[in-house]
């Protein structure tokens, strides 16, 4: 019940649910609204990137999980999407499986490696975990690269569109729909998983790992969990990633990527699953019009700032990490959040 | 106090007066260091028994030992579980003691900082819930009913310690003396069968003491659930615990009633004398 001095829960129940008020009910319709209507209003060109920000989505959702709520730094994002990525493309390319169950397989597999990979945590902390999972992305990359098996000695290794009976998804219209309801499904449950005890559990770890261990909680068993879930969502993103592009080849699992990753998460807010989105929104999108200026640019007078582009990039990008970590560590999510409540009071100032 | 409780917060199954843990001859070294030195004692069920001794003497090395952070080299803790049987809670894990009902709360404030004091409280429920990860991710169904069911008694707590007006707030944010608080809350939302307490009062000023003090009764007088609580102010000391031990130098110097121990002459040197001079 929202009233004008607060909000009120008379039930457990109710108390619990994410949306209160009216205005957060709204919000919501407005969100799927939009959501409905973006594919009409896009271009290909742009549509494609909202389909990047998508499956990026996936794999920052877990990483969030992992660093964000865990407090556990992977540095091997990119060698799981690779994981995903070869299984699938294998799985249905060599093996014929429908692609449906290549995904979830590729998901699953890299969830096991990813727990395998996870294992250092019993031990580790902090940057020696880093370093670990440093190690385990250059292992993986070194086999996407040297392992002449995953693709048949052709360097790469294609994976074909999905099917509906006879019918090939090959636009980006249909590929929205699909990345859609997938990343939705994940969404909704890293949020969910952060309004029960296992959810709470991580955290927990995070702030206070003997706290946590004095309160019963298996402080081993849940790092290797989250190590599991985050792996699993970037094989599934990495999977996915492969039929939407057709093709894996190794240059897209190399450590750069799994930078951009940790970078997504701390612009988008650590420890929010919302943040994830938006990180995942704002490091695709940004690189992308900085690239569509740039075009503009050139048939300008400016021809000899394109060369230098992707050095712009780049700058511009540590910049904004930068900033992001000086003034507001943490991230988009809570800007949004200042924002609402701003206006939820407006116009007054308390 | 006469508000009924629904839910029962001492997790014990023993009869008040029986034995429930013996300390025997705990030695714990660091390095050249002893910082217990064969210490023995018994705590019997339903009590408040206090641990005193002057800065340095092992008090907070002997909770840890119980609480299985850390290792003596010498001696075991036998800990009665009633129906779950006896156990050694020496070499025994950390999670396997809180699965034992053995709660704390620590000397310096150990709690989930970015965590609400609600989310604090629950995952003092953590060993008495269920964590699979697909309800957990689906969460309408079983892990609903699940959080529901546990909010019941987590609002029970939150009575009881006079935390109402702070449970959506981040505990981080929280003055000392709630701090305090929320932490004592979290351990009791263990449903503890012993509840381990390192200096519940300190640095508070007298009116937060004394609060304190009455929920630390509270607990033990309402639940039953015994205490074992560190402590420096005597006069707290001997109000409200039934017995009381005293270390000094990492030995157990004296082990009795209040009174008794108060009037002992070693006591007196080691720690009231010591006191009084400073
Ligand atoms: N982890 C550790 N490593 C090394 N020495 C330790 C450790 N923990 C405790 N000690 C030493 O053991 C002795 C007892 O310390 P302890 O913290 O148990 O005292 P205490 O009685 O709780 O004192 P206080 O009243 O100041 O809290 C001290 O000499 C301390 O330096
Ligand atoms: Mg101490």
């Amino acid at each position: 019940m929202a009233t004008a001095t607060g909000v009120y829960n008379t039930t457990y129940r109710r108390d619990f649910a994410l949306r209160h008020t009216k205005a957060e009910y709204f919000r919501l319709a407005l969100l799927a609204a939009f959501v409905v209507v973006l594919p009409f209003s896009l271009s290909e060109y742009w549509l494609s990137y909202v389909n990047l920000i998508l499956l990026a989505a996936i794999a920052a959702v877990g990483l969030n999980i992992l660093t964000g709520y865990t407090g556990l730094v992977s540095l091997a994002t990119a060698g799981f999407l690779g994981v995903g990525a070869y299984t699938t493309a294998n799985l249905t390319t060599r093996a014929h499986w429908p692609m449906p169950l290549s995904v979830i397989a590729a998901t699953l597999l890299a969830a096991g490696i990813g727990a395998l990979f996870g294992l250092p945590a019993l031990r580790l902390k902090g940057l020696y975990l880093a370093i670990s999972t440093f190690a385990a992305q250059v292992i993986l990359s070194n086999r996407f690269r040297g392992w002449a098996y995953l693709t048949q000695g052709h360097g790469n290794i294609a994976a074909g569109y999905p099917t509906i009976g006879t019918h090939h998804m090959k636009s980006d219209f249909e590929w929205y729909w699909l990345l859609l309801v997938v990343t939705g499904l994940v969404v909704f449950a890293g949020v969910n998983l952060f309004r029960t005890g296992l959810g709470r559990a991580f955290i927990a770890i995070r702030d206070q790992d003997i706290a946590a261990e004095v309160m019963g909680v298996r402080v081993g068993a849940y790092k290797v969990l989250a190590f599991s879930i985050a792996c699993g969502l970037a094989g599934l993103s990495g999977a996915l990633q492969a039929h939407y592009r057709t093709i894996v080849t190794w240059e897209n699992y190399e450590i750069g990527t799994s930078f951009t990753f940790v970078a997504m998460i701390i612009v988008g807010g650590l420890g929010s699953v919302a943040g994830a989105v938006y990180g995942a929104a704002f490091m695709t999108w940004v690189p992308a019009y900085i690239t569509k200026i740039g075009q503009s640019l050139q048939q300008g007078s400016f021809s000899f700032l394109i060369r230098k582009l992707p050095a712009v990039q780049l700058t511009l990008f540590g910049l904004v990490l930068v900033v992001f970590l000086l003034f507001e560590p943490r991230g988009l999510a809570r800007l949004w959040q200042r924002a609402k409540e701003y206006f939820r009071i407006w116009p007054f100032r308390y | 106090m006469s508000r009924a409780y629904r839910h029962n917060l001492n997790g014990s199954t023993l009869e008040a007066g029986a034995l429930q843990m013996e300390i025997k001859d705990i030695t714990l070294r660091f390095g050249g260091v002893r910082a217990l030195d064969g210490v023995s004692f018994n705590v019997a069920q339903g009590d408040i028994h206090a641990i005193i001794g002057p800065n340095g003497a092992g008090k907070t090395s002997l909770l840890n030992c119980i609480s299985g952070l850390y290792r003596p080299q010498v001696g075991e803790i036998v800990f009665h579980g009633g129906d779950r049987g006896d156990r050694n809670l020496v070499r025994t894990k950390p999670g396997a003691i809180a699965r034992l009902g053995i709660a704390r709360t620590f000397q310096n404030i150990e709690l989930f900082r970015h965590m609400t004091v609600l989310e604090n409280l629950m995952l003092g429920r953590h060993t008495h819930m269920s964590h699979h990860l697909l309800a957990s991710f689906l969460y309408y169904g079983p892990a609903q009913r699940q959080e529901i069911r546990e909010r019941e008694l987590v609002e029970e707590v939150i009575d009881l310690l006079e935390i109402q007006a702070v449970r959506n707030k981040e505990v981080g944010a929280l003055a000392y003396g709630f701090q305090k608080r929320v932490e004592l809350g979290r351990a009791l939302c263990m449903q503890p069968s012993l509840l381990l307490l390192d200096e519940p009062m300190a640095g508070m000023n007298a009116e937060e003491k004394e609060d304190m003090a009455r929920f630390v009764l509270d607990v033990n007088d309402l639940a039953g659930v015994t205490t074992v609580l560190i402590e420096h102010d005597m006069g707290v000391i001997m109000d409200i615990s039934d017995r009381v031990s005293v270390l000094d130098f990492g030995r157990c110097i004296a082990d009795g009633a209040p009174a008794e121990v108060g009037s002992d002459q070693a006591v007196r040197d080691a720690y009231l004398g010591q006191e009084a001079n400073a």
